[in-house]
């Protein structure tokens, strides 16, 4: 049997609580404070403009490109290589100019009479009206995913277990957000809906421990309640790795081989896996006792669930 | 105790020559074809058009695969890109402007399974390239047009009814009509009352005089806003069909958009232009008694308003309209008989014949001004004197700068007018190269993730590895099916959700190995330790899926494009993933093991 994880002795994670709970409030101030200060570099998804993507058949000239553009008295234009130096990016605001459904084809207009070989490969044109709409059904989903899986909580176990998952993986949100800030990593539509599947997914992490918390409640009648949460995580702990592994080993490939378009959506998932694994072990549990979690909360005699598992 | 029923054997294995079957088209790749489609929404493709292509293919000499009708077109299969172009030139030649000939795209998947309705997946824009538009109709401009609509039949109603009125004033989307004293104003609210139910009507009695306001009812005014919003999708649909696109997308969305999805189209520039116009044509009589002076200076006269002309000066039309271009039937550009001008021929409908037979025998000598109006700006496209009456409702138009500009007035004009005015709110365009790319870097992604797990699995649990690959295997089969059957949109981020599902899905493999392990470390006997770790990894599968399609949901709910392709796939991947790791894995493992009743070993 080919086993990484032979734990024979639970590993004394509750003892760390101090320890794991000053990384994850430096974690999390340092990502609120990247929020709050460098704020979430938007894409046009939400902030509305004009995004243009060409190719050309050599590197691109950006100066010529740049004067070409500035003829065409558009304003605040934004002119950067992506990805290789043959790919361009084009980036306008919606504002200054009455017509913005018709940028594209007047930057079009002015790259082809330049330079024409150069080769259109993608437009995003987002009004004002559309992106704001798009951040705020954002906002609004990342709210009812948060609710929707703390009321999931709630019913399956109890609030205690729902306030400490929630919390946890919001922890996870909000550093994946931070990063995204501190490093000005545009935010676009595909990376929320990576967040938001994160949130799903990461809260699974929790469900399995706390599955075995109350499952080791009912059998290991003499221990406490430190202990009963150490021996569950450590049971889980193989399950735990291989199962983000394997989703991480997914999310690589997709970071290496799914291109710009999936860059930065597979870069949200692996710090979502990485800080998921983190939270539901270091951070859920340690909430949960201090919550003050009892055994009399689970050995209410009317309840007779079928346990679960690993 | 791990036998599974024969019935379970004998579900799972239709279940999967099902999937089987629905996922096969996906292999075949596809043909060049050409779409032949009538340009009205109205005719209908059927076997005479049919007939008609294949004549026309074998008069033009072009060897083809097959011809099939389809919803309302004609599809032509054929060998080669060249010969798709050169097909399309010889149809659109042979049948005229009545229909539109469009290159497409066909699965090259065999008839039978075309026949259970075995289609490839439905490949989203991103992935096929094309252009996406959202537009916005504006609804103020709906109302006011329907305002003024109603302000020009009171005036008649009430000249019918001999009911003396002073000025009727719109503002807005409400009409108000003086009378001087208060017997003619509720003889007049009594009438339009009657008249006109969509209305409100609200007397007032005012120092200068008595005055009737008119305001659309609010269940009206739904009702003005949803044909607004239904005449500018048909006319779009119209339009686009000019376009010649072969499967276009055109859908209401909320109460007033319009999303319009035309795979394919690469000159992006001049679908915006023909989408977006909003050229409505109206004609009006000049003013002929207003100051030239008092004109030029911008100053319009009572009733009347100042429009630009083409010639640069400008002239004062009156704001009665005569006709609008709802009477058109047909319009096609041509040239003037005498001058050689580019001109626009235009055929009007019965009512709109009538109109113009009456104004122009009514206004000989006078001055008729043509308007086009776009994006809410009206220009006279020519002001020509009427010299006699025009009967038989065919009009020629001059004044336009050239034939390239006739052509798209009359396309404009054929297309049909929008009830309201509409704008991009929303684009989104992939070049084909592009989707291409998409397609390959989304597969790629897939294929190295899949091969990668698969080996660790097989490594890490043996025989119970190797079960759980093939789930796996199985697992992306039922997905792949399952989108084809729906025929639910993939988009990259679709792509990227398969990838997802299948990293999340060997989770519920993880649990049920991992615990048939411990319950071996336990001194479990394998049968029963297979038994044990099958049941109880149920519960905490089910509750670690319920979690992400939560989210799935929500994604779904609120999410708009891209994220909805993988709303979409994300959770229909966890459906199939629980069915496929537990289900089926379970009856490989019973297959195998199942039998020995003094089974020693297990290789996990």
């Amino acid at each position: 049997m080919l086993e990484f994880f032979p734990f024979k002795k639970t590993i004394p994670f509750m003892s760390w609580g101090k320890l794991t709970t000053t990384i994850s409030l430096v974690t999390f101030l340092f990502s609120v404070w990247a929020l709050w200060d460098r704020g979430l570099n938007l894409g046009v998804d939400f902030t509305g403009g004009t995004l243009i993507e060409v190719s050309y058949p050599q590197p691109a000239d950006l100066h010529a490109i740049r004067s070409a553009l500035e003829k065409t008295g558009l304003p605040e234009i934004s002119v950067q290589n992506f990805g290789t130096s043959r790919d361009v990016m084009i980036r306008l605001p919606n504002k200054g100019h009455a017509n913005a459904s018709d940028t594209s084809n007047r930057v079009m207009g002015a790259l082809q009479a330049t330079d024409a070989s150069v080769e259109l490969k993608r437009v995003d044109f987002v009004g004002p009206q559309v992106g704001k709409e798009l951040y705020d059904s954002g906002a609004l989903a990342l709210l009812v995913v948060a609710f929707g899986i703390m009321a999931y909580l709630a019913i399956r176990f109890e609030w205690r277990f729902a306030v400490a998952g929630m919390l946890a993986n919001m922890h996870d949100i909000v550093i994946i957000l931070g990063v995204f800030a501190f490093f000005q990593w545009e935010f676009t539509l595909t990376v929320l809906a990576g967040v938001l599947a994160i949130l799903g997914y990461s809260v699974n992490e929790s469900v399995v421990i706390f599955d075995r918390i109350r499952e080791n409640i009912r059998k290991m009648r003499g221990a406490t309640i430190p202990h009963i949460i150490d021996d569950a995580i450590t049971r889980t702990m193989s399950r735990t790795i291989i199962t983000h592994g394997s989703t991480q080993i997914m999310v690589l490939s997709m970071l290496f081989f799914g291109g710009e378009a999936l860059h930065n959506f597979a870069l949200a998932l692996t710090i979502g896996i990485m800080f998921g694994i983190y939270s539901s072990v270091l951070v859920a549990s340690p909430l949960l006792l201090m919550f003050g979690v009892k055994r009399e909360h689970f050995i209410k005699p009317v309840e007779k669930k079928e346990e679960a598992v690993v | 105790m791990n036998r599974y029923p024969l019935w379970k054997y004998i579900l799972i294995g239709i279940t999967l020559v099902v999937a089987f079957v629905f996922a096969l088209p996906n292999f075949f790749g596809e043909v060049p074809a050409v779409q032949v489609s009538p340009v009205r929404t109205t005719e209908k493709a059927d076997a005479a058009l049919l007939q008609q292509v294949e004549a026309a293919l074998k008069t033009g000499g072009l060897a083809y695969h097959g011809v099939e009708l389809a919803g309302n077109s004609v599809k032509v299969r054929l060998a080669t890109t060249d010969t798709q172009i050169k097909a399309k030139d010889v149809l659109q030649n042979a049948l005229g402007n009545r229909y539109t000939v469009a290159l497409n795209l066909v699965p090259a998947s065999p008839a039978w399974l075309a026949s259970v309705n075995a289609l490839p997946m439905y490949l989203g824009l991103d992935l096929r390239g094309g252009v996406h538009f959202l537009l916005e109709v504006d609804m103020k401009a709906a109302l006011e047009k329907a305002a003024v609509r109603y302000q020009n039949d009171f005036r008649t109603e009430l000249r019918n009814d001999r009911i003396r009125y002073g000025r009727i004033a719109r503002e807005g989307n409400t009409v108000t009509v003086h009378f001087s004293t208060r017997d003619q104003r509720d003889a007049a609210a009594g009438k339009l009352g009657l008249a006109f139910t969509d209305l409100a009507f609200t007397p007032e009695d005012q120092a200068e005089g008595f005055t009737l306001t008119a305001r659309l009812r609010p269940e009206a005014e739904k009702r003005v806003q949803e044909f607004a919003l239904q005449q500018n999708i048909t006319t779009l649909r119209n339009r686009v069909n000019e376009l010649g696109v072969a499967e276009p997308v055109i859908q209401q969305q909320g109460a007033s958009r319009v999303v319009v999805q035309l795979p394919g189209v690469q000159d992006t520039a001049k679908a915006k232009d023909i989408l977006g116009r909003t050229a409505t044509l109206e004609v009006r009589m000049v003013d002929e008694q207003a100051d030239p002076v008092a004109v030029s200076q911008g100053q319009a006269p009572f009733g009347a308003e100042i429009v630009p002309s083409r010639e640069g000066v400008p002239i004062a039309v009156k704001k009665d309209v005569v006709l609008t271009g709802e009477s058109i039937t047909d319009a096609s550009p041509g040239f003037d008989s005498q001058s050689g001008q580019a001109a626009v021929h235009i055929n009007l409908d019965g009512k709109g014949a009538r109109i113009f037979k009456d104004i122009t025998r009514e206004n000989v000598g006078k001055r008729m001004a043509i308007l086009l109006i776009e994006k809410g700006v009206a220009e006279a496209i020519t002001a020509p004197v009427i010299r006699e009456e025009i009967g038989g409702g065919r009009v020629q138009i001059t004044g336009m700068e050239s034939a390239q500009e006739a052509s798209d007035v009359a396309l404009l004009l054929r297309a049909g007018a929008l009830a309201a005015p509409m704008q991009i709110v929303e684009e989104r365009t992939v070049g084909p190269s592009m989707g291409a790319e998409n397609i390959s870097k989304g597969f790629h992604s897939n294929i190295w993730g899949f091969i990668t797990v698969v080996s660790f699995m097989t490594l890490y649990y043996r025989v119970f590895g190797l079960f759980s690959s093939v789930a796996l295997a199985i697992n992306a089969f039922f997905l792949v099916a399952l989108l084809s059957m729906l025929q639910a949109t993939l988009t990259l981020p679709g792509m990227a959700a398969i990838a997802l599902t299948l990293g999340m899905a060997i989770d519920a493999n993880v649990l049920i190995n991992e615990r048939v392990r411990e319950e071996l470390r336990n001194g479990a006997t394998p049968q029963a330790a297979i038994h044990a770790g099958y049941e109880r990894a149920w519960a905490t599968i089910l509750d670690s899926n319920l979690t992400t399609l939560i989210a799935g949901i929500a994604l779904f709910w609120l999410g708009s494009g891209p994220v909805r392709g993988f709303a979409v796939v994300l959770c229909l991947g966890i459906l199939t993933s629980m069915f496929s790791a537990v289900t089926v894995s379970r009856a490989m493992v019973n297959l195998t093991y199942g039998r020995q009743a003094r089974l020693a070993k297990v290789s996990i």
